[in-house]
């Protein structure tokens, strides 16, 4: 848990600025019949983002990573939405999923065909995504034909745009998922086997792990996340826009990881540091939009913000400055967490 | 003089060749028809690509205005990449087409091949965006929108309906991409005119990249820092459209207690308007190809053209939305 302490204290001081700068930032009331307000937006338009740092968390435990991510969310969108322009009744619910079930359909299999280059071809990973994240924008483009598709469908509507008992329904996808994430890999021992192929596929392989096929399922399943997460960015504006939808999404999910506390070198993950990571970028998105800072600089502050974010994050430059600031408190703290085994 | 025979000459070449297998050219026997009189223009066309209704609504206006004009047309679509485009204008010079048109993907990087028509004595027309080239005796002219006059025509606009007003105007913006040309000029353009009276305050302008998605977002988290907005200007149809789902969604009657001013007109945008939803749309057009055809043929005859020609365009309010929807074809 003491992991979790760091990305917690940093999501709690972007708060604060929020506190101190913006009016009403904290303020939540019932809006025609659902919660309305600054942090309920940042669960709203975080959801798909923890959804697919989620998916890349467990990519990422096995030393892997997948960029496609982001078209894959473009595909699962554009599919999706594809479906429902051609149904003749664009409320009627079975339509609705049969074409939710189209798109997550495909994304599974683009999640699969991952997998399979990465464990049976034994590309790496890096270069074996990068080939459906240049291809899959083409694949978005080619099923929307280049255009908006342009949906009014209720039903579709609620995944991303939706409430259900006032909550935003995103955030209860989410929460699902995660729940469910949470149970097979912490309390069942999918969890461990992951962190050991990511320890060291090989030496996990003679021990008895199907190390290949667990890293297909892995990868497959961080396709689902993205095909989800592509559900509800389209949902929420009812139309799938294969050119923009998840672009550099996967940048951002990544980045979620990696401030939660997930290492890059695999082996060990943290399903709760990257939900506060990926909540980290959403709050530091709508602060920015609430703040006012100027669009030109926009990304110059992220990077600040994202630097000094990871400098906290790192125990050796937390060792070095705390060190020189309190010379004579030993490092115990930082050195002792770099050694947490988990459990 | 010259040229014009040679390709005389080729026409009627290629007219017997085919006469004789029964089979049609492909641009649906032009040649043979003007084949006697006065010779057939031919245009290479390099297109950006088919990355939006507004892009694909261009592509078929420069088509059709191509066939009516009787110009024999050669079209490439360059998916949005340079290389592509260029490889495309190799292509035309080595055919010896009479006019090259294109829309660049991007604005630098055009001096070489448009030295090479140049050399080939092919003139070069801009369409849509410019290039940055120092040279401008490298392209005839450049067709495009004027997206300074876009932001004015916004502002106008604003500035008429709030005549009568004393007290503040709220205005919040939605701007395109950042850096790019339409949004920083439909920027200034809007802010030069509304500048005039201090009654009209900018209270809050970030960047909605031009998307749905983006523009409801940025819109929503607006509508909660200031709870006052009056009116919203956004850059295109498209962050408009997702500014307006948020605006409902914050209990707000969108183009009633918030105003919307939109570029572009796209159909999903003019339906909004129809709709009551957004309140005044000022057009920018992709329906450019019959001025282009008209910019050909002069340069072909040697007329001198300017070095830059505005699309005709104009704006929509809600009233004429309704009139204009029905047979608006993008």
């Amino acid at each position: 848990m003491k992991r979790l302490a760091w990305p917690a204290g940093i999501l709690v001081a972007l708060l604060l600025v929020n506190l101190i700068f913006t009016d009403h930032f904290f303020q939540i009331e019932i809006k025609d019949g659902h919660l309305y307000g600054s942090l309920i937006d940042i669960f709203r338009f975080g959801a798909p983002l923890i959804l697919v740092a989620l998916g890349m968390t467990l990519v990422i435990a096995t030393k892997g990573i997948d960029l496609s991510v982001g078209s894959v969310v473009a595909i699962a969108g554009a599919m999706a939405c594809l479906q429902i322009s051609t149904l003749p009744s664009q409320d009627s619910i079975g339509g609705v999923l049969g074409a939710i079930g189209i798109a997550l359909g495909l994304a599974v299999a683009l999640g699969v065909g991952n997998g399979f280059l990465v464990a049976i071809v034994g590309i790496q990973p890096i270069i074996a995504t990068l080939i459906l994240m240049v291809a899959g924008r083409g694949l978005a483009q080619l099923i929307t034909d280049g255009q908006i598709i342009t949906i009014n469908s209720d039903p579709y509507k609620l995944i991303g745009g939706g409430y259900w008992l006032t909550l935003p329904f995103g955030i209860i996808i989410v929460a699902v998922v995660l729940a469910l994430i949470a149970f097979v890999t912490r309390r069942l021992a999918l969890g461990l086997l992951i962190e050991s192929v990511g320890g060291n596929a090989e030496a996990s392989r003679l021990s008895g792990i199907r190390s290949h096929g667990l890293l297909i399922v892995v990868y497959a399943f961080c396709a689902l996340c993205a095909g989800i997460a592509g559900l509800m960015i389209s949902s929420n504006v009812s139309s799938a826009d294969g050119n923009n939808a998840g672009l550099w999404i996967e940048l951002d999910a990544i980045l979620a990881v990696v401030i939660g506390g997930t290492s890059l070198a695999g082996g060990r993950f943290s399903l709760g540091g990257t939900v506060l990571g990926a909540l980290i970028i959403q709050t530091l998105t709508t602060t920015i939009y609430s703040l006012g800072v100027p669009p030109e600089t926009t990304l110059l502050f992220k990077a600040l913000v994202v630097t000094i974010v990871c400098l906290l994050q790192s125990p050796a430059f937390r060792a070095k400055v705390f060190r020189s600031r309190r010379k004579p408190a030993p490092p115990t703290v930082p050195a002792g967490e770099k050694v947490t085994v988990r459990t | 003089m010259f040229k014009k025979i040679m390709a005389l000459v080729a026409v009627g070449v290629l007219a017997t060749a085919c006469g004789g297998g029964g089979e049609t050219t492909a641009d649906g026997g032009a040649p043979a028809a003007s084949g006697g009189g006065d010779s057939t223009i031919t245009m290479g066309f390099a297109q950006v690509g088919a990355e939006s209704g507004w892009r694909t609504a261009n592509t078929k206006s420069v088509q059709e205005s191509a066939k009516a004009a009787g110009i024999d047309l050669k079209f490439s679509d360059a998916q949005q990449k340079q290389e592509n485009q260029i490889k495309a204008i190799r292509s035309y010079i080595q055919q010896k087409v009479d006019v090259i048109a294109f829309s660049p993907v991007v604005e630098s990087g055009w001096d070489t091949v448009l030295q090479e028509a140049k050399a080939a004595n092919i003139p070069v027309i801009l369409t849509d965006r410019a290039v940055d080239s120092a040279d401008k005796t490298l392209y005839k002219t450049f067709l495009g929108s004027d997206f300074v006059e876009e932001g004015k025509k916004a502002g106008q606009w604003l500035v008429e309906q709030y005549a009568s007003e004393t007290g503040d105007v709220n205005i919040v913006e939605l701007q395109g991409t950042t850096g790019s040309a339409p949004a920083n000029d439909r920027k200034s353009g809007f802010a030069e005119v509304i500048g005039a009276d201090p009654k009209f305050k900018v209270i809050a302008s970030q960047s909605g990249d031009f998307t749905r998605a983006k523009g409801k977002e940025v819109m929503d988290a607006f509508l909660k820092a200031h709870p006052d907005i009056d009116v919203l200007y956004a850059h295109n149809d498209d962050m408009g459209l997702g500014a307006i789902e948020a605006i409902e969604g914050a209990g707000k009657v969108p183009g009633k207690d918030i105003k919307i001013i939109t570029v572009d007109a796209v159909k999903d945008g003019m339906q909004a308007l129809a709709d009551g939803k957004i309140n005044y749309i000022v057009e920018c057009s992709p329906l450019l190809g019959p001025q282009l055809m008209d910019l050909a043929k002069k340069v072909l005859a040697g007329e001198t053209v300017p070095d830059r020609v505005v699309t005709e365009e104009t704006t929509f309010t809600q009233e004429q939305a309704k009139q204009a929807l029905p047979t608006r074809q993008y």
